[in-house]
Protein backbone atom coordinates (compact mmCIF):
# COMPACT_ATOMS: atom_id res chain seq x y z
CA UNK A 1 0.00 0.00 0.00
CA UNK A 2 2.77 2.09 -0.17
CA UNK A 3 0.86 2.75 -3.84
CA UNK A 4 -0.58 5.15 -2.03
CA UNK A 5 2.34 7.23 -1.51
CA UNK A 6 3.56 6.69 -4.98
CA UNK A 7 0.02 7.37 -6.71
CA UNK A 8 -0.09 10.80 -4.43
CA UNK A 9 3.34 11.83 -5.81
CA UNK A 10 2.25 11.01 -9.32
CA UNK A 11 -0.96 13.24 -8.59
CA UNK A 12 0.95 16.37 -7.30
CA UNK A 13 3.22 16.20 -10.09
CA UNK A 14 0.48 16.11 -12.83
CA UNK A 15 -1.57 18.27 -11.17
CA UNK A 16 1.55 21.21 -10.73
CA UNK A 17 2.27 20.45 -14.82
CA UNK A 18 -1.43 20.82 -15.55
CA UNK A 19 -2.07 24.17 -13.47
CA UNK A 20 1.29 25.35 -14.86
CA UNK A 21 -0.20 24.89 -18.61
CA UNK A 22 -3.52 26.40 -17.78
CA UNK A 23 -5.46 23.55 -18.83
CA UNK A 24 -9.07 23.06 -18.06
CA UNK A 25 -9.06 19.12 -17.59
CA UNK A 26 -6.26 16.65 -17.44
CA UNK A 27 -7.51 13.76 -19.64
CA UNK A 28 -4.74 11.24 -18.88
CA UNK A 29 -1.31 10.72 -17.41
CA UNK A 30 1.20 8.82 -18.61
CA UNK A 31 3.76 6.94 -16.03
CA UNK A 32 6.87 4.79 -17.00
CA UNK A 33 6.98 2.12 -13.76
CA UNK A 34 10.05 -0.39 -14.10
CA UNK A 35 9.96 -4.37 -13.81
CA UNK A 36 12.04 -4.43 -11.25
CA UNK A 37 10.27 -1.69 -8.55
CA UNK A 38 7.93 -2.79 -5.61
CA UNK A 39 5.33 -0.66 -7.48
CA UNK A 40 1.93 -2.38 -8.83
CA UNK A 41 0.21 -0.55 -11.80
CA UNK A 42 -3.32 -2.03 -10.75
CA UNK A 43 -2.85 -1.03 -7.28
CA UNK A 44 -1.15 2.59 -8.52
CA UNK A 45 -4.54 3.41 -10.22
CA UNK A 46 -7.24 2.80 -7.77
CA UNK A 47 -5.60 5.26 -5.21
CA UNK A 48 -4.72 7.19 -8.14
CA UNK A 49 -8.73 7.35 -9.40
CA UNK A 50 -9.00 8.09 -5.40
CA UNK A 51 -6.94 11.15 -5.41
CA UNK A 52 -8.06 12.75 -8.42
CA UNK A 53 -11.49 12.91 -7.68
CA UNK A 54 -12.30 16.42 -7.47
CA UNK A 55 -9.33 17.76 -9.02
CA UNK A 56 -8.28 19.20 -13.09
CA UNK A 57 -7.12 15.46 -12.69
CA UNK A 58 -10.70 13.82 -12.11
CA UNK A 59 -11.70 10.82 -14.18
CA UNK A 60 -8.52 10.90 -15.83
CA UNK A 61 -6.43 7.72 -17.37
CA UNK A 62 -3.54 6.54 -15.69
CA UNK A 63 -1.88 5.07 -18.16
CA UNK A 64 1.20 2.68 -17.55
CA UNK A 65 4.55 1.11 -19.36
CA UNK A 66 6.60 -1.15 -17.75
CA UNK A 67 10.27 -0.86 -18.68
CA UNK A 68 12.03 -4.14 -18.70
CA UNK A 69 14.93 -5.42 -16.59
CA UNK A 70 18.00 -4.95 -18.54
CA UNK A 71 21.33 -4.84 -17.00
CA UNK A 72 25.20 -4.51 -18.66
CA UNK A 73 28.81 -6.15 -17.26
CA UNK A 74 30.99 -2.49 -17.83
CA UNK A 75 34.15 -5.35 -18.23
CA UNK A 76 32.61 -7.65 -21.11
CA UNK A 77 30.35 -4.59 -22.24
CA UNK A 78 27.35 -6.97 -22.78
CA UNK A 79 24.35 -5.87 -22.10
CA UNK A 80 21.42 -8.58 -20.69
CA UNK A 81 18.27 -9.20 -18.94
CA UNK A 82 19.01 -11.15 -15.76
CA UNK A 83 16.62 -14.02 -15.80
CA UNK A 84 15.68 -16.19 -12.75
CA UNK A 85 16.72 -13.34 -10.71
CA UNK A 86 20.20 -13.87 -11.47
CA UNK A 87 22.36 -10.99 -11.47
CA UNK A 88 25.77 -12.45 -12.96
CA UNK A 89 27.09 -11.59 -16.33
CA UNK A 90 25.90 -14.48 -18.61
CA UNK A 91 29.46 -14.11 -20.43
CA UNK A 92 31.70 -13.80 -17.54
CA UNK A 93 29.81 -14.62 -14.01
CA UNK A 94 31.00 -11.42 -12.82
CA UNK A 95 28.12 -10.17 -10.26
CA UNK A 96 30.03 -6.22 -10.95
CA UNK A 97 26.84 -5.90 -13.26
CA UNK A 98 24.76 -2.66 -13.72
CA UNK A 99 21.20 -2.36 -14.02
CA UNK A 100 20.41 0.10 -16.80
CA UNK A 101 16.68 -0.20 -16.84
CA UNK A 102 13.77 -1.40 -14.87
CA UNK A 103 14.03 0.49 -11.76
CA UNK A 104 11.87 3.73 -13.59
CA UNK A 105 9.50 5.51 -11.79
CA UNK A 106 8.87 8.49 -13.84
CA UNK A 107 5.89 10.55 -14.86
CA UNK A 108 6.25 10.74 -18.81
CA UNK A 109 3.52 12.91 -20.04
CA UNK A 110 -0.29 14.22 -19.57
CA UNK A 111 -2.84 14.90 -21.63
CA UNK A 112 -4.40 18.25 -21.15
CA UNK A 113 -7.58 19.98 -22.98
CA UNK B 1 -2.26 18.42 -26.11
CA UNK B 2 -0.10 16.52 -24.33
CA UNK B 3 2.57 17.96 -22.27
CA UNK B 4 6.32 16.28 -21.67
CA UNK B 5 7.05 16.07 -18.23
CA UNK B 6 9.53 13.11 -17.78
CA UNK B 7 9.55 13.67 -13.86
CA UNK B 8 10.99 11.54 -11.48
CA UNK B 9 8.25 10.12 -9.22
CA UNK B 10 10.57 10.04 -6.46
CA UNK B 11 12.08 12.98 -6.54
CA UNK B 12 10.55 14.82 -3.41
CA UNK B 13 11.74 11.97 -0.82
CA UNK B 14 14.49 11.99 -2.60
CA UNK B 15 15.24 15.61 -2.19
CA UNK B 16 14.75 14.90 1.43
CA UNK B 17 16.23 11.77 1.67
CA UNK B 18 19.65 14.05 0.18
CA UNK B 19 19.06 16.57 3.08
CA UNK B 20 19.12 13.83 5.87
CA UNK B 21 22.28 11.95 4.29
CA UNK B 22 23.58 15.84 4.16
CA UNK B 23 22.73 16.37 8.03
CA UNK B 24 24.27 13.27 8.90
CA UNK B 25 27.40 13.43 7.06
CA UNK B 26 28.03 16.96 8.40
CA UNK B 27 28.00 15.37 12.12
CA UNK B 28 29.74 12.23 11.08
CA UNK B 29 26.74 9.73 11.95
CA UNK B 30 26.71 6.22 10.00
CA UNK B 31 22.90 5.51 9.68
CA UNK B 32 21.75 2.27 9.20
CA UNK B 33 17.92 1.43 7.05
CA UNK B 34 16.88 -2.06 9.19
CA UNK B 35 14.30 -3.86 7.13
CA UNK B 36 12.63 -6.63 7.58
CA UNK B 37 9.58 -8.87 8.26
CA UNK B 38 7.71 -8.27 11.62
CA UNK B 39 8.89 -10.59 14.19
CA UNK B 40 12.16 -10.99 12.51
CA UNK B 41 14.04 -9.65 15.37
CA UNK B 42 14.80 -6.15 14.02
CA UNK B 43 14.72 -4.84 17.55
CA UNK B 44 16.87 -7.10 19.30
CA UNK B 45 19.87 -6.98 16.68
CA UNK B 46 19.97 -3.35 17.89
CA UNK B 47 19.45 -4.47 21.12
CA UNK B 48 22.37 -6.90 21.05
CA UNK B 49 24.61 -4.46 18.65
CA UNK B 50 24.72 -2.13 21.53
CA UNK B 51 25.37 -3.85 24.42
CA UNK B 52 27.87 -5.40 21.80
CA UNK B 53 29.23 -1.92 21.12
CA UNK B 54 29.06 -0.55 24.07
CA UNK B 55 31.62 2.29 25.51
CA UNK B 56 32.78 2.11 21.46
CA UNK B 57 30.28 3.20 19.25
CA UNK B 58 27.35 5.80 20.26
CA UNK B 59 24.33 4.45 19.17
CA UNK B 60 21.02 5.97 18.74
CA UNK B 61 17.37 4.88 17.49
CA UNK B 62 14.78 5.88 15.02
CA UNK B 63 11.45 3.05 15.40
CA UNK B 64 9.11 3.13 13.03
CA UNK B 65 6.46 1.38 13.62
CA UNK B 66 2.41 1.65 12.29
CA UNK B 67 1.18 2.44 16.00
CA UNK B 68 2.33 1.54 18.93
CA UNK B 69 5.74 2.83 20.71
CA UNK B 70 6.46 -0.85 22.61
CA UNK B 71 10.07 -0.84 20.50
CA UNK B 72 10.75 2.49 21.31
CA UNK B 73 10.30 1.68 25.21
CA UNK B 74 12.78 -1.59 24.99
CA UNK B 75 15.53 0.57 23.71
CA UNK B 76 15.13 3.52 26.08
CA UNK B 77 14.82 0.79 28.74
CA UNK B 78 18.57 -0.13 27.72
CA UNK B 79 19.53 3.61 27.74
CA UNK B 80 19.23 3.87 23.83
CA UNK B 81 18.11 7.15 22.92
CA UNK B 82 15.30 6.18 20.79
CA UNK B 83 12.69 8.59 18.44
CA UNK B 84 9.72 6.62 17.95
CA UNK B 85 7.80 7.47 14.11
CA UNK B 86 4.59 6.12 14.46
CA UNK B 87 3.37 6.33 10.21
CA UNK B 88 0.08 6.39 10.84
CA UNK B 89 -0.95 3.14 8.76
CA UNK B 90 1.99 4.24 5.92
CA UNK B 91 3.76 0.69 5.79
CA UNK B 92 7.37 2.06 5.17
CA UNK B 93 9.06 5.14 6.65
CA UNK B 94 9.95 8.19 3.88
CA UNK B 95 12.64 10.67 4.45
CA UNK B 96 10.46 13.19 5.92
CA UNK B 97 9.94 11.69 8.31
CA UNK B 98 13.50 10.45 9.37
CA UNK B 99 14.38 14.71 8.61
CA UNK B 100 12.09 15.09 11.58
CA UNK B 101 12.89 12.21 13.82
CA UNK B 102 16.63 13.19 13.60
CA UNK B 103 15.83 17.03 14.42
CA UNK B 104 14.97 15.21 18.00
CA UNK B 105 18.51 13.75 17.93
CA UNK B 106 21.65 15.39 19.86
CA UNK B 107 23.64 13.96 16.59
CA UNK B 108 27.08 15.45 17.80
CA UNK B 109 27.22 12.41 20.35
CA UNK B 110 25.99 9.88 18.07
CA UNK B 111 28.04 7.39 16.03
CA UNK B 112 25.68 4.85 14.49
CA UNK B 113 22.06 5.91 13.99
CA UNK B 114 20.02 2.62 13.48
CA UNK B 115 16.52 3.73 11.89
CA UNK B 116 14.37 0.58 12.26
CA UNK B 117 11.79 0.26 9.20
CA UNK B 118 8.13 -0.98 9.71
CA UNK B 119 8.33 -4.49 9.04
CA UNK B 120 7.35 -5.44 5.71
CA UNK B 121 9.39 -6.73 2.98
CA UNK B 122 7.90 -4.58 -0.18
CA UNK B 123 6.84 -1.18 1.07
CA UNK B 124 10.07 0.15 2.01
CA UNK B 125 12.41 -0.76 -1.01
CA UNK B 126 11.38 2.64 -2.52
CA UNK B 127 12.02 4.91 -0.71
CA UNK B 128 15.38 6.04 0.35
CA UNK B 129 15.54 7.35 3.63
CA UNK B 130 19.19 8.88 3.97
CA UNK B 131 21.11 5.63 4.89
CA UNK B 132 24.19 4.78 4.79
CA UNK B 133 23.79 1.24 4.38
CA UNK B 134 20.26 -0.78 3.94
CA UNK B 135 20.55 -3.89 6.43
CA UNK B 136 17.99 -6.66 6.53
CA UNK B 137 16.85 -8.96 8.78
CA UNK B 138 14.76 -12.19 8.02
CA UNK B 139 15.08 -15.47 10.46
CA UNK B 140 14.71 -18.78 9.99
CA UNK B 141 11.25 -20.32 10.15
CA UNK B 142 9.91 -17.79 7.82
CA UNK B 143 11.20 -20.07 5.49
CA UNK B 144 14.22 -19.94 2.57
CA UNK B 145 11.86 -18.91 -0.20
CA UNK B 146 11.79 -15.27 0.76
CA UNK B 147 14.30 -14.07 -1.23
CA UNK B 148 12.90 -15.75 -4.22
CA UNK B 149 9.23 -13.69 -3.23
CA UNK B 150 11.20 -10.52 -2.68
CA UNK B 151 13.65 -10.14 -4.93
CA UNK B 152 14.01 -6.62 -4.95
CA UNK B 153 14.48 -5.75 -1.56
CA UNK B 154 17.12 -8.27 -1.08
CA UNK B 155 18.65 -7.02 -4.03
CA UNK B 156 19.07 -3.37 -2.78
CA UNK B 157 19.98 -4.75 0.61
CA UNK B 158 24.19 -3.79 1.39
CA UNK B 159 24.59 -6.70 4.35
CA UNK B 160 21.57 -9.90 5.10
CA UNK B 161 21.25 -11.03 8.55
CA UNK B 162 19.48 -14.12 8.79
CA UNK B 163 18.39 -14.46 12.66
CA UNK B 164 16.86 -17.48 14.70
CA UNK B 165 19.43 -19.87 13.33
CA UNK B 166 19.75 -21.87 16.85
CA UNK B 167 15.44 -22.83 15.26
CA UNK B 168 17.29 -24.46 12.26
CA UNK B 169 17.14 -28.21 13.37
CA UNK B 170 13.38 -27.52 14.22
CA UNK B 171 12.26 -25.71 10.92
CA UNK B 172 12.25 -26.61 7.32
CA UNK B 173 14.85 -23.89 6.23
CA UNK B 174 16.91 -25.05 3.28
CA UNK B 175 20.15 -22.87 3.97
CA UNK B 176 21.57 -24.12 0.19
CA UNK B 177 18.59 -22.82 -1.54
CA UNK B 178 18.78 -19.73 0.30
CA UNK B 179 22.84 -19.35 -0.42
CA UNK B 180 22.38 -19.99 -3.68
CA UNK B 181 19.55 -17.77 -4.30
CA UNK B 182 21.39 -15.18 -2.74
CA UNK B 183 24.49 -15.37 -4.53
CA UNK B 184 22.85 -14.98 -7.68
CA UNK B 185 20.71 -11.87 -6.60
CA UNK B 186 23.08 -9.97 -4.89
CA UNK B 187 26.36 -12.06 -4.36
CA UNK B 188 28.37 -8.88 -2.88
CA UNK B 189 26.50 -8.70 0.33
CA UNK B 190 27.48 -10.14 3.48
CA UNK B 191 25.36 -12.64 4.80
CA UNK B 192 25.57 -12.85 8.75
CA UNK B 193 24.08 -16.35 10.08
CA UNK B 194 23.22 -15.42 13.90
CA UNK B 195 20.84 -15.94 16.85
CA UNK B 196 20.14 -13.35 19.01
CA UNK B 197 18.75 -15.72 21.60
CA UNK B 198 22.01 -17.45 22.08
CA UNK B 199 24.46 -15.10 21.06
CA UNK B 200 26.31 -17.24 17.78
CA UNK B 201 27.88 -15.51 15.06
CA UNK B 202 27.14 -12.05 16.79
CA UNK B 203 30.79 -11.20 16.79
CA UNK B 204 30.84 -11.07 13.40
CA UNK B 205 28.09 -8.90 12.80
CA UNK B 206 29.25 -6.59 15.42
CA UNK B 207 32.69 -6.92 13.56
CA UNK B 208 31.09 -5.35 10.19
CA UNK B 209 29.24 -3.27 11.92
CA UNK B 210 32.15 -1.49 13.45
CA UNK B 211 34.16 -1.67 10.46
CA UNK B 212 31.26 0.06 8.60
CA UNK B 213 31.56 2.87 11.52
CA UNK B 214 35.04 3.79 11.25
CA UNK B 215 35.43 4.04 7.95
CA UNK B 216 32.46 6.26 7.87
CA UNK B 217 34.41 8.17 10.79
Amino acid sequence: MHELSIAREIVNIALRKGEEAGASRIESVRVRIGEFTAVEPDCLRLYFGALTEGTLADGAALKAEIVPLRAVCPACDQPFTPEALCFRCPGCGSPDISITSGRELYVESIEVT
Amino acid sequence: MEIQVVARIMEANDLLAQEVRGILGANGVTAFNIMGTPGSGKTSVIERLFAALQGQVRIAAIEGDIATSLDAERLSTLGIETVQVNTGGECHLDAGMVKTAIAKLDLQSVDLLVIENVGNLVCPAEFDIGESKKVMVISVPEGDDKVQKYPLMFRLADAIVINKIDLMPYVDFNRVNFHVCLADLNPNAPIFEISCSTGENLDELTEWVRAVVSGAR
